[in-house]
């Protein structure tokens, strides 16, 4: 895209390599792509917690928001500036300084992975070399935010939700690395948009039916990004029922919301990130890019267009897919206790995620010695995985007719 | 099949193919290698500036009624008793340590996953392979060890 | 562009770090610390260390600060332990100190070296100082300090477990 800002310039009768400007332009676009980024992440996060809600009233036999606005759309709108008209509280004990600046370490470290999240085909606002190190590595501004935030309230329960949210996110850090790993392994690149392109727009040449390790280690990141999201069943350090409401118990209003978004943002971000990872993001059926050809930049005029917005439409649903089983998560299972929490990383996931690790590096090594290989694990574990959903499905179907379960449109919507 | 470290096509400021040392003289154009994290920067005081003004804002907006009351901190409706930074368990310090310990780990390890093709491809990669296993087996150790110590019971 | 960034880094990292040992609050010099290595992590990235920078980020920000600020919560110190801030002699020669060894390292650094624009011509040739290029050097030709440190890791994680259980 530095190739149409140039091409921008050009059109408006400049050189880019010596134009003064170029360098101020190049920085405006920037901050351009950035405004709509944080936007685009804050009105997600408004949508999702509209959309968690619906699905809890759904699964829990309920109605949820319905008033504002068709199937109660609007709540979240309702709902931002209601906190934005809300009294901004800092408590007299609490430690002015840190009260005040800890929800915006929370959003900025939460934003800045949006840098080398892709969203298309050329949709990413920074191809690095070293975008998935990054992203690991900037989630570490959210555990100083919600350090900060905890200690700076000088609250128990604030304090408590603090130490123990941030004892899981670190921890289960170390699984959620080491399955992202495997990708990595696999494309032979650390840049987010080359592990896509490394990858099919086909199930089979996904990254997730690549191998035994490497389904196991979609799970695994899945699990763990959930416990780094203080998801359901992750979410003791806000734990109501013992903790108030964890490391937010003292904020309120504007500074509150931050911490909200951040989790409903989240979301967005570690289905994004498994859907790069291991479902082949944004590839679209019968236009695979690779590194060597790239079919849909081959295309002319309308197509390229049509292919594109192909392209976010298909990264978009694999992401929301998983937004929403992240919701269906939390409103089935129950909340886990802090021994299980650490056990289920430090006994199960950490040791698992290093096997798959080697096991996959040891199965590269075979299959660049046995090609065919490769093509006979990749059709059964996709087709395994076809039949499970299948099986699932019926499953499914089955249930609601024997319990005479309908989703109603006209009523409670 | 050899991948290089730099991207090809795709993102809204690739690092450009073409050296643009000749401008950098001047350091008017852009210093390619910046490139992909000028962003970042960009991003992050944006995200910090919009932050800070929306705060602002609803501090504009909403009332202030300050009472004794709505400024303590919450306790269930009792007055505080006891300090609220009370002592923490050592065994949270224990999980920062190990934290630490495999978080350096995977630090070895990422590199190695990225250039594991490559080494492959100039005939190393078994070699590559006993060299990250002998490591592991190292650090696999060291988890043995602590388990067996029950350092990860959480009792 | 490159210059002003790295003063603006540079005072970034200057300014945080004072704060880390001036402060009285240990949460306070945690929080300047973390901000001093973001700083850091914005001049490595200047000198075209890519991933010095990611891993100042993760390793230092993420989890070395992680474990200091559990430590401080463990001790516990009060606002009255803390105590006064008092200019001690040995505090006079530290700060004599700190200024001789800064005004050494400035007077070597100013000897004009032309380094931006050898490592520019570095990273367009070799991708120098990413992944892959400290990788190459790391497994290929340092194999043996490579399986070394995995032995130190271990020491570590012993170390770990011996500080915290107390009884083995």
């Amino acid at each position: 895209m530095q190739a149409f800002l140039d091409s921008l310039i050009r059109g408006w009768g400049h050189d880019p390599q010596t134009w003064v400007w170029t360098q101020l332009i190049y920085v405006a676009f920037m901050g351009l792509f950035s405004f709509a980024v944080i936007n685009f992440a804050a009105v997600t996060a408004g949508i999702f917690s509209w959309a968690e809600r619906r699905v809890a009233g759904r699964m829990q036999s309920r109605v949820g928001p319905n008033r504002a606005g068709p199937g109660g759309f609007y709540q979240w709108i309702a709902d931002a500036v209601k906190l934005l008209t809300k009294e901004d509280l800092v408590p007299t004990e609490a430690d002015q300084f840190l009260f005040r600046i800890a929800p915006y370490f929370m959003m900025v470290g939460f934003a800045c992975v949006f840098v080398a999240l892709p969203f298309s085909h050329r949709l990413v606002i920074a191809e690095m070399n070293v975008g998935v190190f990054y992203i690991i590595a900037v989630t570490a501004l959210i555990v100083v935010g919600i350090i900060m935030s905890g200690w700076s309230s000088n609250s128990k329960w604030s304090l408590f939700g603090a130490i123990r949210s941030a004892a899981q996110i670190i921890s289960y850090e170390i699984p959620a690395g080491m399955a992202l790993m495997i990708p990595v392994l696999l494309s032979g690149t650390l840049s987010t948009q080359g592990i896509i392109r490394a990858q099919g727009p086909w199930p089979w040449e996904w990254y997730i039916f690549h191998d035994p390790a490497s389904f196991a280690a979609f799970f695994i990141y899945f699990i763990s990004a959930l416990a780094e999201g203080n998801r359901t069943p992750f979410d003791l350090p806000e734990a109501e029922s013992e903790l108030v409401s964890g490391y937010n118990t003292e904020y309120s209003g504007m500074r509150f919301s931050y911490f909200f978004l951040v989790e409903w943002g989240n979301m967005w971000v570690m289905s994004a990130l498994a859907t790069t990872m291991f479902l082949g993001g944004w590839q679209v059926p019968f236009l695979p890019v690779t590194d060597a050809a790239d079919k849909i930049a081959m295309l002319s005029g309308g197509w390229t267009v049509l292919a594109e917005l192909a392209s976010i439409a298909i990264f978009t649903f694999k992401t929301l897919f998983f937004v929403f089983i992240v919701m269906w998560l939390r409103w089935t299972l129950p909340r886990i206790r802090v021994d299980q929490m650490m056990n289920m990383c430090w006994k199960y996931l950490v040791p698992v995620s290093f096997a798959a690790v080697l096991f996959v590096a040891g199965w590269m090594l075979v299959i660049h010695a046995v090609p065919a290989l490769d093509w006979i694990m990749r059709i059964v574990l996709t087709a395994g995985g076809a039949i499970t959903l299948v099986m699932f499905w019926l499953r499914t179907l089955q249930n609601i007719k024997d319990t005479g379960d309908k989703f109603d449109f006209t009523s409670n919507w | 099949m050899r991948r290089v470290d730099t991207p090809g096509t795709g993102g809204y400021f690739p690092r450009p193919q073409t050296a643009r040392l000749k401008a950098n003289d001047e350091g008017i154009a852009m210093d390619s290698y910046l490139t992909p994290y000028l962003p970042i920067l960009v991003l992050l005081l944006l995200a910090g500036v919009m932050c800070v003004a929306i705060t602002f804002f609803a501090t504009v907006l909403g009332p202030r009624r300050i009472t004794n009351i709505k400024e303590a901190a919450f306790e269930c409706g009792s007055p505080t008793t006891g300090d609220p930074h009370a002592r923490h368990s050592v065994k949270f310090f224990l999980v920062a340590l190990l934290f630490i310990v495999f978080d350096v780990e995977s630090v070895f390890i990422y590199p190695w996953g990225a250039l594991l093709r490559d080494l492959n491809g100039d005939g190393l990669g078994w070699f590559a392979y006993f060299e990250m296993m002998s490591f592991m087996a190292t650090l696999a150790i060291g988890l043995v060890y602590v388990w067996r110590k029950g350092a990860l019971e959480w009792t | 562009m490159e210059a002003v960034l790295f003063y603006i880094f540079a005072i970034g990292v200057v300014v945080a770090g004072a704060q880390v040992v001036l402060r009285r609050n240990p949460i306070y010099g945690a929080v300047s610390l973390v901000a001093c290595f973001f700083f850091l992590a914005g001049i490595y990235v200047l000198l075209s260390a890519h991933l010095i920078a990611i891993l100042q980020v993760m390793v230092y920000a993420g989890a070395v600060m992680v474990l200091f600020v559990f430590v401080i919560m463990l001790l516990n110190l009060k606002e009255e332990e803390l105590g006064e801030m008092h200019v001690t002699t040995m505090k006079g020669i530290g700060l004599a100190a700190v200024l001789v060894l800064v005004g050494f390292i400035a007077w070597k650094a100013l000897t004009p070296v032309q380094f931006a624009r050898d490592m520019a011509v570095n990273e367009q040739i070799h991708g120098f100082g990413g992944v892959k290029a400290v990788g190459n050097v790391l497994y290929r030709s340092s194999v043996l300090p490579f399986e070394v440190t995995s032995l130190l890791l271990l020491v570590a994680v012993v170390s770990a477990v011996v500080i915290a259980k107390g009884k083995i």
